[in-house]
Parts: C-alpha cells; sequence; structure tokens
C-alpha cells in the first residue's frame, strides 16, 4: 500500500512541478472556465427576463451551476492531454516498467486533475463572488455542490485516461474534449430545462450532465434538491468509466 | 551561370504554385477541415435550440435564433483559419521546407498569398456550408440572393483577416502545438462581443462596453444585418471595415517577419 501511495504522490508531484515550471501548460485551460463564465453571466444576462425563467439565484448563480461542472469535468480531460503526452513521449512506458500496481499511474493523474479542478473552482467561485452572486445555499448544500464537482473531475479524468491510454498520442485529444464538451453543453446550460427547445430540450432529459448540473444549482439556491440522485447517477459514471479507464490501461500494457 | 540558375518567375507563377500546394494541402488534412466545420455547426445547433427561449425578451431583433446565432459561426471558422494557417506555417518551418525556399528566389509576397490559399479555400467551403445548414435548419437571409453573396465575400474577407493573424502566429512559434495557445484567447475575443444578444440588450454594463469596443461584435454584425435586417450601410461598413483594417495589419506585419526570416539565411 505504501509503494501503492508512494507511485501514485510521485507522479502526481512530477505533473504539478511541471505546471509550476511551465506556466503555460496549466494557465489556458484555467482561463477557459473563466472566459465562459463572464461569458454567459455578462453577456446573457438579460436572459433573466425571458418569461418562465424562474431561477432565484439569478442568472449568475444559474451559470455558476453550469461552469462549475465544466471546470471539473475539464479538469480531468486536460490531464487526460498529460496521459496522452507522457505516453507519446515514451515517459508513460517507462512508468509501466517502475510501477508493480499500475493503477497507482491512474491515480496519480487524478490527484493532479482533482488539485487542477480545485485551483480552478476557487478562482471562477472568487470571479462569481466578487460579480455579486446570490449564495442562498447553506454550508452543508455547499459542501454537496462541491463534492458533485469533485466526483465529476473523477469521471472526467477516467474517460480521458480511458481515451488517452489507448491512443496513447496527443492526436486523440478532439476524442476527449468533444464527448465532454456534448456531455456539459447538452445539459440546459442557458436556460431551465423547462424552457429549452427542440432537440436539446428532447436530448438533456436522458443527459447525466443535466441532472448533476440541476441539483448543484439547487443547492447553490438553497432549494430543495434530489440530491442522493445526482449522487448516484455521478458515482455510476465513475464506476463506468472507471473500468473504461483500467482497459484502457491494459491495453497500453499490452501494446508495451 | 547556367540558364536555369538565372531562371526567376514571375510573382504570379510564384503565388500560383504556392497557392496550389496551400490547397492541396488543406483538402488533404479532413482532420482538419471537419472539425474547423463541423464544430461551429454543432455549436450553432446547441445555442438555437438552448438560447431560443431569448427571442422573447423585448427588443430582441427577430423571433428565429438560428438566424441570429447564424452569424456567429462565420466568426468562428476565422478563429480556426487563425490556428489552422498558423499550425501549417509553423509546420513548414519545423519540417525545413521554409529553409529550402530561402535557397529558391521567392518573394515574401507570393509566400504570404500562397500560404493564405488555402485558408481562403477553407473559408469559402465554410461560408457556402454555414448558409446551407442555416437555411435547412429554419433560417433565413432577409436580404436575399444577392444578400447571401455579400455574406460570402464578408465571411471570406473575414478568414482573410484571421487567417493573416495566424500567420504571425505562425511566425512566432516554435512548433505547431504551440500555435493552439492563442485558441483560448481568441475565443475571449468571441465571447466577449455581442455574439448571443444584441449589444443594447446587454444588461452588465462592464460587459456591454467590452463588447462595443471588440471589433469581433461590427464583423458579426455586419453578417447579422445580412440575415435579419437586409441591407444596413452602417452595418456592413463597420463589418468590411474592420475586417479590411484587420487584413491590412495582419498583412503587414505577417510579411515583414516573413521578409526578416528570409534574410536571416
Amino acid at each position: 500500500m505504501r509503494r501503492y501511495v508512494s507511485v501514485a504522490g510521485g507522479l502526481a508531484r512530477r505533473l504539478l512541478d511541471l505546471f509550476i515550471s511551465s506556466p503555460a501548460l496549466f494557465i489556458p485551460p484555467l482561463l477557459m472556465p473563466i472566459f465562459f463564465f463572464t461569458a454567459f453571466a455578462g453577456g446573457l444576462s438579460a436572459v433573466d427576463n425571458t418569461p418562465g425563467f424562474d431561477y432565484p439565484g439569478g442568472y449568475t448563480a444559474f451559470e455558476f451551476g453550469f461552469v462549475l461542472l465544466q471546470a471539473a469535468a475539464f479538469g480531468g480531460v486536460f490531464t487526460g492531454f498529460s496521459i496522452a503526452a507522457d505516453f507519446q513521449f515514451g515517459f508513460g512506458r517507462r512508468l509501466l516498467l517502475a510501477t508493480p500496481h499500475r493503477s497507482a499511474l491512474i491515480v496519480g493523474y487524478g490527484i493532479v486533475a482533482l488539485v487542477r479542478a480545485a485551483i480552478t473552482l476557487g478562482v471562477v467561485t472568487a470571479i462569481g463572488l466578487a460579480a455579486g452572486m446570490n449564495v442562498l445555499g447553506s454550508g452543508v448544500d455547499l459542501v454537496g455542490m462541491y463534492g458533485l464537482a469533485a466526483i465529476v473531475n473523477v469521471a472526467g479524468t477516467l474517460f480521458a485516461a480511458g481515451v488517452a491510454l489507448r491512443f496513447r498520442s496527443l492526436q486523440a485529444t478532439p476524442l476527449m474534449m468533444v464527448p465532454t464538451f456534448l456531455f456539459l453543453f447538452l445539459a440546459p446550460v442557458y436556460v431551465p430545462r423547462d424552457l429549452l427547445a427542440g432537440w436539446v430540450g428532447a436530448v438533456s432529459d436522458y443527459d447525466p450532465a443535466t441532472h448533476i448540473m440541476e441539483t448543484g444549482r439547487e443547492l447553490l439556491a438553497g432549494q430543495p434538491a434530489d440530491f442522493l440522485a445526482a449522487l448516484a447517477i455521478a458515482l455510476g459514471l465513475v464506476a463506468l468509466l472507471g473500468v473504461f479507464a483500467i482497459r484502457g490501461l491494459r491495453q497500453a500494457e499490452a501494446a508495451g | 551561370m547556367s540558364p536555369t540558375a538565372r531562371y526567376k518567375p514571375s510573382l504570379l507563377i510564384q503565388i500560383r504554385e504556392l497557392a496550389r500546394r496551400s490547397i492541396m494541402r488543406t483538402v488533404r488534412q479532413p482532420a482538419s477541415i471537419v472539425p474547423a466545420t463541423l464544430f461551429p455547426l454543432i455549436l450553432l445547433a446547441i445555442n438555437s435550440s438552448g438560447l431560443d427561449a431569448t427571442t422573447e425578451i423585448p427588443g430582441f431583433p427577430t423571433d428565429s435564433y438560428v438566424t441570429f446565432a447564424l452569424a456567429f459561426a462565420f466568426l468562428q471558422a476565422g478563429v480556426f483559419a487563425v490556428v489552422g494557417t498558423g499550425q501549417n506555417l509553423a509546420e513548414d518551418q519545423v519540417n525545413g521546407f521554409f529553409s529550402r525556399l530561402q535557397l529558391t528566389p521567392i518573394r515574401p509576397a507570393a509566400l504570404v498569398a500562397g500560404q493564405l490559399a488555402g485558408t481562403l479555400a477553407l473559408g469559402l467551403f465554410q461560408a457556402s456550408s454555414y448558409i446551407a445548414v442555416g437555411l435547412i435548419a429554419g433560417g433565413s437571409i432577409e436580404a436575399g440572393i444577392p444578400g447571401a453573396l455579400v455574406l460570402i465575400a464578408l465571411a471570406t474577407l473575414i478568414t482573410l483577416a484571421f487567417g493573416s493573424i495566424g500567420l504571425i502566429a505562425g511566425m512566432r512559434a516554435s512548433t505547431p502545438e504551440n500555435v493552439q495557445g492563442i485558441f483560448p484567447v481568441l475565443f475571449v475575443f468571441l465571447f466577449m462581443s455581442s455574439m448571443a444578444l444584441p449589444r443594447d440588450l446587454i444588461q452588465t454594463d462592464w460587459f456591454r462596453t467590452v463588447a462595443t469596443y471588440n471589433p469581433v461584435s461590427y464583423m458579426i454584425e455586419g453578417i447579422r444585418s445580412l440575415l435579419i435586417t437586409g441591407w444596413d450601410g452602417e452595418a456592413l461598413a463597420l463589418g468590411f471595415g474592420f475586417a479590411t483594417v484587420i487584413l491590412v495589419i495582419a498583412l503587414t506585419v505577417a510579411t515583414a517577419s516573413i521578409k526578416s526570416r528570409m534574410v536571416r539565411a
């Protein structure tokens, strides 16, 4: 167990050191959710006046519910880029040779993704509060909301790791980004679900992100939320994508 | 000196040969064409469905959000033009094509025009695709068929202007991957504009101010005027004007960068 933790921790420390020495690797992914939050909350604030828009926290808080999940999921996806780069340039192969319990590698990358998402969410939250975002939920509600985001981050990492370990090339980055982008944007990003029109309205009912996003927004607004259902969905994603990631790891091992 | 060594092809021939290479290179890269064309369409589909309710805000200029949002697709194509053109030029530097060119009597102007030919071809394809898909999805062009032609002209000018920025990025990048780094920065300009709502309906003061000073707003509004209003001389003049200014500045800087790179040999 100590060796397992040592491998995961060592790998995480290496990547975090890399981010400190090369901010160009860390800053663009950090900026993305900030841009989305600023652009949507600022540029679309008039959506507040749309007939039927009844979110009690206002439009900035409503968009925070989306950016929370985006920052969490993309924290995992961008870590998948690092996995792909490590394997493309041979470091991943050396890691496999040096590690007895190879799932520790995924855990190590997962720690990096969590740190990355925590920093991004901290910045986005600070911007939201500075912009006058209404937080109507209690402390417990907020713990639940950030907890859901952390689980989505793990799911995002596992998905990106599964793709990265199968392709072991940076050329697979669109395969990590596009499904995650669709997962998020097929949920009610701009308006509540009952105001969605057309095909997105129909598809969003079946998008797991919809239920997690809505629960996050309800918790932020201090409204009654079906937290357990959202938790079950998020953990279900982690379980499914965990299998996907482990099978990807086996493929990377088999490829040598 | 042999007759072959003395031969110096005219500027037109130089441009033609480099343009052919650039267009063939673009056509042979479906991995570049498909995302650059499809991604704006996916975002159009999602946004037009997700933001359809905003057409009920008093003062919204149309009851079709597809028509309103269509203009944004053309600007996104411009962002892909920056990255595509920049990456191609950076690749030419990394793989030695540029160094080989330095041994020839090639002129920087030919190099710039040639590199932009592929961007222009892709831009024309994208503009035609967006108009076709927009009309199929229920959008309309208030200015009619002549308006569609002007729209293609404006979209192409915008693509060339952004492509020229890509040339600058490509000249300054040490690797093609580095060009990707400017992608989020460009998205700031796109999102901090009147892309999602008309400027007079943006309630947040600072955002409206940023959108007013952002040239992207005027390019979007130029295209949007043809789709929604019909013939609006002021919006078109601002759209064409800003695109031309960006094109001229970016071409001047890019040509100067290429000239200095050619001298360094």
